[in-house]
């Protein structure tokens, strides 16, 4: 009992100092990185779009066109981040790079460049998806999970999945 | 039974004979650029991981201590040196070339003075004639070790600190110096006085409940506070018998909440305005894009042996309080829902 009262103190203590820290600790500007992300977001999506209408133009059908754009995003990415450009264009647009599929191919260079000093099995194979590997966990059981509840919704709809 | 303090009074008062600080590139770019012996112009130091150059750094900081005292390394007593990393790597590797018998320390940021008190613990007591203490940080290396790698592209939060590329070293000794100049870069040679450790005051674990590990600084000012009260408490003195009060690396939030407590506990408004400030917050310019400081052991352990030291041989500053603060965090335990311990050591010097 004794104990417990000691962790609830413990607890109303910190919560009393976060509160008084945090007139003192700078907010990131929430408004500003939004618009930051949403303008460089919807940049990087026009381009992919524009992109994948001029592949289409080729004579490419539209999954092809749209696979081959993905392609090009990627590369541009990974290039840019071995050229250790793609960190300062992160800390500017912060989620406009990180959300498109170019935050994905950074996440995967990233770590293959900082773990290359310690070889390339233990180092790069084993830390190559130390940043992608929990998006990608989390990202597929949710799939998994909709998938499941959207076929039981079938059944119980009485429609033939 | 007598009343527990904190403090440690030295009796024979050890002699700091020389000290040697190693910076990288952006902080030799910063306002303290001037005060350090050596800035190196490239980060990897020419070595081939990160690891290895920081090890390279506290290395040089390390062996020309001992070369400016003017000693062979087979006169030193012992080493105490510590860094930031896993199993204290740059430290052990930079040992084990030195043929110096050597104590590890780890005190996160803390360490600077933790070795520096528990060196002149050992010089104090005569157990060693000569002892050299140190620590070192690399911007890099605690980057991959604690955050994310390099090139992610992310965005660090305002509250984010930069930890230091720098290392600083010190020889503690018995005997005061042998000579009594020393020409300052304008080639202007003048008078240098003596260094002592007058006292220390080992601090204690304070948690407040911080589990943000981008705010350190709020985590860590706890425990700088109560360290400086304990001190003045113990010694008797107000903060305005210092010329500095120098903490390690709170960063600007920290140094705020610092102030505040301060006069909070009944210290002088305008005593704490004067003498009060954090490395954290002079090692880089606000332009830096920093965001809220430096940090890392080599923040204090640079401005420490760099700027703080020269100043007292020159008898700028006559007496100083540096307290080096850490973050006793390790890589896993904020994903185990734990808060970040704080810890301060004070270190009091002053210069005859």
């Amino acid at each position: 009992m004794a104990d417990t009262k000691e962790k609830q103190q413990k607890k109303e203590v910190a919560k009393a100092y976060e509160k008084y820290a945090r007139k003192f600790t700078p907010k990131p500007k929430y408004f500003m990185n939004s618009l930051k992300a949403f303008i460089t977001g919807g940049m990087i999506c026009a381009a992919a779009l524009l992109l994948e209408n001029i592949i289409s133009g080729y004579g490419a059908d539209d999954k092809t066109a749209g696979t081959y754009s993905v392609i090009v995003l990627v590369m541009l990415a990974q290039l840019l981040t071995g050229l250790g450009w793609f960190d300062t264009i992160g800390k500017f647009a912060g989620a406009g790079v990180i959300v498109p599929i170019t935050g994905f191919a950074n996440s995967m260079v990233a770590p293959a460049i900082e773990y290359k000093k310690e070889g390339i099995v233990l180092g790069v194979g084993a830390k190559l998806f130390s940043l992608a590997g929990p998006v990608l966990v989390s990202g597929i059981t949710v799939s998994m999970i909709i998938g499941i509840i959207y076929w039981i919704m079938g059944i119980a709809g009485g429609q033939h999945v | 039974m007598s009343e527990r303090k904190q403090t440690i009074i030295f009796k024979n008062k050890p002699y700091i004979l020389s000290a040697y600080s190693i910076a990288g590139k952006k902080e030799s770019e910063g306002p303290m650029s001037d005060w350090f012996d050596y800035c190196i112009s490239d980060d990897t130091y020419g070595e081939s991981t990160w690891e290895k150059s920081e090890s390279k750094m506290l290395k040089t900081a390390m062996g020309e201590v001992v070369m400016r005292a003017g000693l062979n390394h087979d006169e030193v007593g012992a080493m105490l040196s510590g860094d930031l990393l896993n199993q204290l790597m740059s430290s052990s590797f930079m040992a084990r070339d030195m043929h110096i018998p050597f104590l590890g320390m780890y005190g996160a940021c803390s360490t600077m003075t933790e070795s520096l008190m528990l060196g002149s613990v050992l010089v104090d007591g005569k157990y060693s004639d000569n002892v050299i203490v140190g620590a070192s940080s690399h911007y890099c290396t605690a980057e991959r070790q604690f955050r994310m790698p390099l090139e992610h592209g992310n965005q660090r939060p305002p509250s984010a600190q930069w930890t230091a590329t720098a290392a600083g070293a010190m020889l503690v000794s018995q005997c005061s110096q042998p000579y009594t100049e020393m020409k300052t870069i304008d080639g202007d040679v003048v008078n240098c006085r003596n260094v002592r450790v007058e006292s220390g005051t080992i601090g204690k674990i304070i948690d407040a409940g911080i589990k943000d590990a981008n705010q350190m600084g709020s985590a860590m000012a706890p425990a700088a506070i109560d360290t400086i009260l304990n001190h003045l408490d113990d010694t008797g003195r107000a903060i305005s018998y210092y010329d500095v009060v120098l903490t390690g690396d709170l960063g600007f939030t920290g140094r705020d909440i610092v102030r505040d407590l301060l006069a909070d506990a009944g210290v002088n408004k305008a005593d704490i305005e004067n003498v009060y400030d954090d490395c954290g917050t002079m090692i880089y310019d606000p332009q830096q894009d920093v965001h809220n400081g430096g940090s890392g052991c080599g923040c204090s352990a640079s401005l420490f042996s760099g700027y703080v030291y020269k100043k007292m041989r020159k008898g700028e500053i006559r007496h100083a309080l540096i307290i080096s603060t850490g973050a006793l965090l390790s890589t896993i335990s904020p994903f185990q829902g734990e808060s970040i311990p704080g810890i301060a050591h004070a270190i009091s010097l002053e210069s005859e």
